[in-house]
C-alpha cells in the first residue's frame, strides 16, 4: 500500500518533478558558462556535461528499481500521455536523427526531405491502426499478441526473429554512435569508449526495466531537445533577428539559390527530385516514395515504439499519446532541415571564395580535428575554389572542401558564435538521443527473449524472482553482444538503420494490422505472409548488396520494403482465404480489443 | 464485451472503419499525394518558401500532428455515442 501511495504521488508530481529538473540542468549549464568564462578548460567542461547526466540518468535508473512484472515489463501502467510521448521522441530519436539528420538535409536537399516526412509520418499509422488496440490487448510484448492471435508459439517465434534482426542492427549502430560521442567528448580511444556508453546504457534500464527507461527517457527527452533547437534559436535571433529558426530560413534557402547560380552549382537545394546534374529524375522520384513507405511502415512496426504504447492508464491515453510522441518528434524534425540551410548559406558566404588565411574560426577549428572536415588547396592559390558538387557517402565534396554530413549539427555552436558550454550541451543532447534509443531497443530485444521464449515457452511455471533474474541477464548480455559487435566498426552502419526499417516492415506490418482489422485472418496466413515478407525484404537487402543483384526498378535496398510489405499481405490474404475461419473465440477476441470499454475474452486456453 | 448488441457492435465498427478510413485518406495525400506535385508548387511562395519544400519539410509533418490529435478527439466521441470509453 505505502508504494502504490508512493506511485500516485509521483505521478501526480510529474510536472513539478520535470520542471524542477529542467530548471536545474539550465543552472547547471549556466553554471559551466560562468565557469568557462573564468578559464576552465573545455576537456573539463566535456567531462562535466557526460558524467553529470550519465549520473542523473543512473539515479532515475537507482529510483525506479523494481521487482513487478507489470513495472519492469510495461512500467506499471501508469505512464500519462503526455510524459509517455516525451519518452517515445526520446526513444525514437537517435543519434542519426540528432546528428546526421540536418548533414544529410544539407548535402542532398530536398530528396533528403524523404527522412523528414517518413520518420513522422509512420506515427498516424500507428495512432489508427495500431496502438489504441494493441494498449487493450494489454499484455507485455509484441510478440504477445502475435502468439495470441495467431494461437501458438509458431507465430510468437517468428515474431521475435523479425524484431530481433530489425531491433538488433539498429542498436549496433546506436552503441557505435555513443563510442563516437563519447570518444570525442572524453577525449579517449573509441574501444574504451563503447564500453563507458555500455555502462550508461545499462545503468538506465537493468534495475526497473521499463519503469526505469521510461522516466530517464523523459529526462532524456529534454536534454535532447534544449540541445538541438538552443545554437540555432541563438543563430537565427543574432542574425536574422527573428527567435524562430524554422521560420526565418526562407528567406536563406532563396540567398543559398541565387549563390548556386552565382557558383554555378547545378544541383539546387531546394529542387525536387533531381539527379547530380540538377536535372528532374524519375529514378529519384520513385526512390523517394518507397523511401517514405518504408520508413512511415516500419515506424508503426518497430517493436521498441509499440511497446512504449502498452504503458499508458488507458486506451483513450494510448491514442492522446500517439498525438503527443509525433509533437515532440516534430519539434526536432522540423528544424533539421533549417540547420541545413544555415549551414549551406554559411558555407556558400563565408567559406567557398574565402582565402584559407582567413577562414572563420569554425572551419579553421574542425579542420584540425581531422575527419568531419578536410581542406586541400588543389590548384595551390590560397583561395577554397568550388571545383564540383560530389556526393561520397556522408562526405560533400566540393573540390578544395569535403565536408562530413555530422558536422553540420556539431560545429553550429561555433558558428553561431556561441562559447564552449553549448558544444557541450550539443554533446549531451546527442549522448541522450543515442542512449535513449539504445535502451528502449535493448530492452525490446530483452524483454522478447525473456518474456516470449523463456517464460511462454521454455518454463511457464518460472517464478515472478527468477523471470526477473533472467531477464536481467538477458539484458546484459544482448547489450554486451551489441557493444562487441559494434566495437569491430562495421561497414555501412548508418545504412543497417535504415534496413531496419524495412526489416520490420516486411516481417510484422501485415499480421498487426490484419490480425486486428479483418477477422478472417488465419494463423497460418499471418504466418506463412509473415515469414514471406520478411523473407523477400531480406532478400532483396542481402543480394543487391553483397552480391550485387540488380536493383529493381532502381529501388534502393534502403527501401526494401516496398516489394516485401505488398507480398506480405497478398499471401496473408490469399492463405487466409484458402485455409478455415478463425474460431467463434478468436472472432470475440478480436472483438473484445476493438472496444476500450470491457475484458479482453481470451481465446483458447487460459491466459495469465 | 461491452453491453452492445450485434447491430450496434456493427454501428460502432463502421464508424470507427469508416474514422480510420478518412484519416489514412489525408494521411496519404499529406505524405504522398502533395509531393506529387512538388516540381509545380515550387513555383509559388509561402512564408518566403518554394511551397513544395515548405511542404516536405513542415506543412505534412503540421498535417500529422494534427491528423493524429484529431483521431484521438473523433475516436472518443465515438467511444462515448456507443458507451464504450473507459470509466
Amino acid at each position: 500500500m505505502a508504494q502504490q501511495a508512493a506511485k500516485t504521488g509521483f505521478v501526480a508530481n510529474l510536472g513539478k518533478i520535470y520542471g524542477t529538473y529542467t530548471g536545474s540542468f539550465i543552472g547547471f549549464v549556466l553554471v559551466l558558462a560562468v565557469l568557462e568564462q573564468m578559464g576552465v578548460p573545455n576537456r573539463i567542461i566535456g567531462y562535466a556535461f557526460v558524467f553529470l547526466t550519465i549520473g542523473v540518468y543512473a539515479y532515475i535508473g537507482w529510483l525506479s528499481r523494481t521487482m513487478e512484472l507489470s513495472e519492469y515489463y510495461v512500467a506499471g501502467r501508469v505512464v500519462p500521455a503526455f510524459y509517455n510521448g516525451m519518452a517515445t521522441g526520446a526513444d525514437w530519436m537517435s543519434a542519426a536523427s540528432f546528428i546526421s539528420m540536418a548533414g544529410g538535409l544539407f548535402i542532398a536537399g530536398y530528396n533528403a526531405l524523404g527522412y523528414v516526412l517518413g520518420w513522422t509520418g509512420g506515427y498516424v499509422l500507428v495512432a489508427v491502426l495500431l496502438a489504441p488496440y494493441l494498449r487493450k490487448f494489454g499484455q507485455f510484448t509484441v510478440p504477445d499478441f502475435l502468439g495470441v492471435r495467431y494461437e501458438g508459439n509458431t507465430a510468437r517465434v517468428c515474431g521475435v526473429i523479425v524484431l530481433f534482426s530489425a531491433s538488433f542492427t539498429y542498436i549496433v549502430a546506436q552503441t557505435f554512435g555513443i563510442g563516437i560521442i563519447t570518444s570525442r567528448f572524453l577525449g579517449i580511444p573509441f574501444e574504451i569508449a563503447i564500453f563507458a556508453g555500455l555502462i550508461g546504457i545499462l545503468v538506465c534500464s537493468m534495475l526497473g526495466g521499463m519503469r526505469a527507461v521510461t522516466w530517464t527517457q523523459v529526462a532524456q527527452y529534454i536534454i535532447l531537445i534544449i540541445a538541438y533547437l538552443t545554437p540555432l534559436v541563438w543563430l537565427s535571433t543574432k542574425f536574422y533577428g527573428n527567435p524562430i529558426p524554422e521560420l526565418a530560413y526562407g528567406q536563406v534557402l532563396d540567398q543559398i539559390s541565387v549563390l548556386e547560380k552565382k557558383l554555378g552549382i547545378l544541383r539546387a537545394h531546394a529542387a525536387p527530385y533531381v539527379d547530380a546534374t540538377g536535372k528532374f529524375s524519375w529514378t529519384e522520384f520513385n526512390n523517394f516514395w518507397a523511401l517514405v513507405l518504408s520508413l512511415m511502415v516500419g515506424t508503426a512496426s518497430l517493436p521498441h515504439i509499440l511497446m512504449r504504447y502498452f504503458t499508458t492508464p488507458n486506451v483513450r491515453q494510448a491514442r492522446q499519446s500517439v498525438g503527443w510522441s509525433i509533437f515532440f518528434i516534430f519539434l526536432l524534425y522540423f528544424t533539421a532541415p533549417a540547420y541545413a540551410a544555415f549551414a549551406k548559406l554559411e558555407v556558400y558566404q563565408s567559406v567557398i571564395g574565402q582565402q584559407i588565411s582567413s577562414l572563420p574560426a569554425w572551419v579553421q577549428s574542425w579542420s584540425q580535428v581531422g575527419g568531419l572536415l578536410t581542406i586541400t588547396d588543389v590548384n595551390g592559390n590560397g583561395i577554397i575554389d568550388l571545383t564540383k558538387y560530389a556526393v561520397a557517402g556522408p562526405v560533400l565534396d566540393l573540390g578544395d572542401i569535403k565536408i562530413h554530413q555530422d558536422i553540420i549539427v556539431l560545429s553550429m555552436p561555433e558558428v553561431a558564435g556561441l562559447p564552449y558550454v553549448i558544444s557541450g550541451l550539443v554533446a549531451a543532447g546527442g549522448l541522450a538521443a543515442a542512449l535513449s534509443t539504445a535502451d528502449g531497443l535493448l530492452l525490446a530485444i530483452a524483454n522478447a527473449l525473456s518474456h516470449d521464449i523463456y517464460y511462454k515457452m521454455l518454463d511457464p511455471h518460472a517464478s515472478t524472482r527468477r523471470r526477473l533474474i533472467v531477464a536481467r541477464s538477458l539484458l546484459v548480455i544482448v547489450a554486451l553482444i551489441a557493444a562487441a559487435v559494434a566495437g569491430t566498426r562495421p561497414s555501412g552502419i548508418i545504412q543497417m538503420v535504415a534496413w531496419a526499417f524495412s526489416l520490420a516492415a516486411g516481417g510484422l506490418f501485415a499480421p498487426l494490422v490484419l490480425g486486428i482489422w479483418w477477422k478472417r485472418t488465419t494463423s497460418v496466413g499471418a504466418i506463412v505472409g509473415m515469414m514471406a515478407g520478411f523473407a523477400v525484404t531480406l532478400f532483396y537487402l542481402i543480394a543487391t548488396q553483397y552480391f550485387a543483384m540488380p536493383l529493381w526498378f532502381g529501388i534502393r535496398n534502403i527501401s526494401s520494403a516496398l516489394f516485401g510489405l505488398p507480398v506480405a499481405f497478398i499471401v496473408t490474404w490469399v492463405v487466409s482465404l484458402m485455409t478455415a475461419p478463425p474460431s467463434k473465440e478468436m472472432q470475440e477476441f478480436v472483438d473484445s480489443i476493438r472496444v476500450p470499454k470491457g475484458e479482453v475474452a481470451w481465446a483458447g486456453k487460459a491466459h495469465e | 464485451m461491452a453491453q452492445l448488441t450485434p447491430a450496434q457492435k456493427d454501428a460502432y465498427w463502421r464508424k470507427t472503419s469508416r474514422l480510420m478510413w478518412t484519416i489514412l485518406f489525408l494521411w496519404f495525400v499529406f505524405s504522398f499525394g502533395v509531393q506529387l506535385f512538388a516540381v509545380q508548387l515550387n513555383e509559388i511562395k509561402f512564408l518566403g518558401f518554394p511551397l513544395g519544400f515548405y511542404m516536405a519539410a513542415q506543412g505534412s509533418l503540421i498535417a500529422f500532428v494534427v491528423l493524429c490529435f484529431w483521431n484521438a478527439s473523433a475516436q472518443n466521441k465515438i467511444d462515448e455515442e456507443f458507451g464504450v470509453s473507459e470509466d
